[in-house]
């Protein structure tokens, strides 16, 4: 096996994927990772709540992009949970002792080499471990720029940490994976797929719907509680941002993929106008995320209405980039 | 985006990191560029940061007090919170809160008291007593 090269990526379950395949001879984008997975997504759910306030999520639920790029591209990986730390760390030690490279699910918060200021407890974190030295692992994490090392104890106990998505010391590793893949066909499928579900989500919690249902709910923030109308509203722009997103909650992402798309397609030029209106829409993300973090800092009072119709614009005009990729056939 | 518009703010709460984002190069292309940080997503951060460490804080205090038991304090400590830490252990969130009561917490049975400890990472020496400084 060639020597491992560690990249750096926008978002972990994706840049994972990428690096994976690529150590194993599928060069592949992490956008085009992405998209052909289906990840592209959003999601409010006000009855879920993590550290005290409402899931709100931009991308498909973790661990989607591993058994949609596993099924969709038809490459053999193996997946293993564990019942115990003991048999987790035996086998990590053991397939690198093969030389694999191996995908492992684990806790941010009780990974020694991240920052306090980004350590939080969720546990749907994805790292590549590729080698190992003595008692140190020597970890490619997507969302850092260079490769770090991390101590036996702390990378076993984020493996194992209990509690939403609890990984079970999650390792995963591709068995065959072909040279080359015909990507037109699952490209088409998956751009049509996601259009369709972001425009028709049959739950008011999801896709667009979700969009306006979260934009309603901030219009009635004014009968709130100060304090919590603005952590509400600071973290949505912190989902929006900042756990690997590459930037407006994965549109700039989907926007390079449906471009790298194009260039499949001899410049295809629905796809091309349509990654120009998401970069677009990707913009207003990110102007409404402004909007908010000046409205956090200030001692005024927030204008939560028009953060609101901000919000319902930003769904209208997404809308219309899935209108465009559905003209796509 | 544009590369030239991605902002370089050199965010406190990106520690050491820098964050991959995709934005749009001058030939028109979309590329992967590093940023160092973005003013709006520090304030969002910094926020969520301030609200774990007052509530780090109040919990000493209600300790310190005899109100609540350390464990109270070391949940917060690790930036857990009932609902994390109820999911964690697999314990009922009302037999945790009854583990809060300093007199029901000193007779806890150790084999309730080392899950706790597993899941907060503390010693079983550690768990029963506040630290003596509060950690920043």
């Amino acid at each position: 096996m060639s020597k491992f090269e560690h990249r750096h990526y926008a978002h972990c379950e994706s840049g994972v994927m990428s690096s994976m395949l690529r150590h194993n001879g599928l060069d592949i984008s992490e956008p085009m990772i992405f998209g052909l997975s289906n990840a592209l997504n959003f999601a409010y759910i006000p009855f879920v709540k993590i550290g005290g306030m409402p899931l709100v999520s931009y991308r498909s639920i973790p661990k989607l992009i591993i058994k949609n790029i596993q099924k969709n591209l038809k490459i053999q990986m193996k997946l293993e949970t564990f019942s115990s730390k003991k048999k987790g760390e035996k086998r990590l030690d053991e397939l690198l002792g093969e030389g694999k490279v191996v995908g492992a699910q684990s806790s941010v918060y009780w990974l020694e080499y991240f920052p306090p200021e980004i350590s939080f407890h969720f546990n749907a974190h994805n790292l590549l471990v590729y080698d190992r030295d003595g008692d140190e692992y020597l970890i490619s994490d997507p969302v850092f720029d260079k490769s770090v090392r991390c101590g036996r104890e702390s990378l076993l106990k984020a493996r194992f940490a209990k509690g939403m998505m609890a990984p079970k010391g999650l390792l995963y590793y591709p068995i065959s994976v072909p040279k080359e893949i015909d990507l037109k066909p699952i490209i088409k499928k998956n751009i049509k797929k996601v259009s369709k579900y972001m425009l028709k989500t049959p739950v008011p919690i999801a896709g667009l719907r979700g969009i306006r249902y979260l934009a309603k709910s901030i219009s009635k923030l004014k009968s709130k509680n100060k304090k919590y109308a603005k952590l509400f509203l600071g973290n949505i722009v912190r989902m929006q941002e900042e756990i690997g997103t590459g930037g407006a909650g994965f549109r700039f992402m989907y926007a390079s993929f449906l471009e790298e798309a194009s260039g499949l397609f001899d410049d295809d030029k629905t796809l091309k106008d349509a990654s120009k209106l998401m970069l677009e829409v990707g913009d207003e993300w990110r102007s409404f995320a402004l909007v908010i973090a000046k409205a956090i800092k200030s001692k005024e009072d927030i204008d939560y209405k028009s953060i609101s119709q901000m919000l319902n614009k930003i769904s209208e005009n997404e809308a219309k980039v899935y209108k465009k990729l559905l003209e796509f056939k | 985006m544009k590369i030239e518009n991605v902002p370089q703010d050199n965010s406190s709460t990106y520690g050491e990191m820098k964050k991959a984002i995709y934005a749009t190069s001058k030939d028109g292309k979309i590329k992967r560029v590093e940023s160092s940080g973005w003013d709006a997503e520090e304030i969002v951060t910094q926020q969520a940061i301030d609200e774990l460490e007052e509530n780090q804080k109040k919990a000493y205090e209600e300790v310190r007090s005899g109100k609540k038991s350390p464990l109270y304090y070391y949940m917060y400590e690790v930036r857990m919170d009932l609902a994390v830490l109820s999911q964690s252990t697999g314990f009922f969130k009302w037999s945790i809160n009854r583990d809060f009561k300093p007199e029901v917490f000193k007779k806890i049975s150790e084999k309730r008291l080392l899950v706790y400890c597993d899941v907060l990472g503390k010693t079983i020496e550690e768990i029963k007593v506040l630290p003596k400084v509060e950690d920043e």
